[in-house]
């Protein structure tokens, strides 16, 4: 076990745990911050494998704007304060399934993998990981452009109730 | 560094999102485990950066594009909930009328 392995070990128990908490608690804003300790020990993880760039594109837009998006929607559809008693459905076949994905592929990708050590990589600067973006990823890069003008402008279309409304609606 | 640790951490993020789009029935929390899902691929992804080496560090900008998918998903997700929500006075994902033709006034609720 080295220093990494150590670190790997701790974020991955602290991701697991409160992931855990994030679908079992019964107070929706507090589901949300487990979700802010969840993501934020992921992009510790992304550190720790030298991917630095994308740890703090997790920070910022997973932490920053994701859960803050999450929490508004918690606000405004008028969330009790306190715990709710009809978050859940049955637990049986949600943990069957969940626990069967889960534990399988965690014992396919123990399997595949087993001990061996692999070197740490060097820490991965912005400067590598735009050269891969603009060299070998330029199209998916533009399709990504498209995709998010077009997620804006249903989001907008969405959220306007003078914007499709039916005609029906407005004759009568 | 062990290789697994990350593969298995990412493996029961999966697992914890799958319980938890099943088990939820606020949409809401059903977005947050969907959030949780793609984080495990994206871990998966960040990984095999480190396990997989001649591929020219693809899963990193792999992670990128998840990550920015994600954002777009939770944007146009949350509008939906939003507007049923203002519709239905209700988010609760088991209670949705897939086949209602939808010919009442917005704003009033549907009886049952």
């Amino acid at each position: 076990m080295t220093v990494a392995d150590v670190l790997l070990v701790a974020l991955g128990v602290i991701a697991v745990g409160s992931g855990a908490l994030v679908v079992t608690s019964t107070h929706l804003v507090r589901s949300g911050l487990y979700l802010v300790i969840s993501l934020g020990a992921v992009a510790g993880l992304y550190l720790v494998l030298g991917a630095e760039l994308v740890a703090w594109v997790q920070v910022l837009v997973y932490v920053g704007a994701v859960v803050v998006l999450l929490l508004f929607a918690v606000m405004l559809t008028r969330a009790p304060i306190g715990p709710s008693t009809d978050l859940d459905r049955p637990a049986w076949a949600a943990a069957l399934i969940g626990a069967g994905v889960g534990l399988g592929l965690a014992v396919l990708l123990a399997d595949a993998y087993r001990w061996t050590r692999y070197a740490l990589p060097a820490p991965g600067t912005a400067d590598r990981m735009g050269r891969q973006l603009f060299g070998a990823w330029v199209l998916p890069f533009e399709v990504i452009s498209i995709l998010l003008l077009a997620a804006l402008v249903g989001a907008i279309v969405l959220s306007r109730p003078d914007i499709g409304a039916r005609p029906a609606s407005r004759e009568g | 560094m062990h290789a697994v640790i990350p593969y298995v951490t990412a493996a029961l993020l999966f697992g914890l999102g799958v319980y938890g789009v099943l088990r939820r029935r606020n949409a809401i929390l059903v977005l947050m485990a969907v959030e949780l899902m793609l984080n495990a691929v994206n871990l998966i992804f960040v990984t095999a950066d480190v396990t997989l080496r001649g591929n020219g560090y693809g899963g990193g900008v792999f992670a990128l594009f998840v990550i920015v998918l994600a954002a777009a998903e939770v944007g146009v997700g949350l509008a939906i909930v939003l507007q049923y929500y203002r519709m239905r006075h209700a988010v609760a994902v088991d209670e949705v009328q897939l086949d209602a033709t939808n010919d009442e006034p917005d704003g009033e609720r549907v009886a049952g």
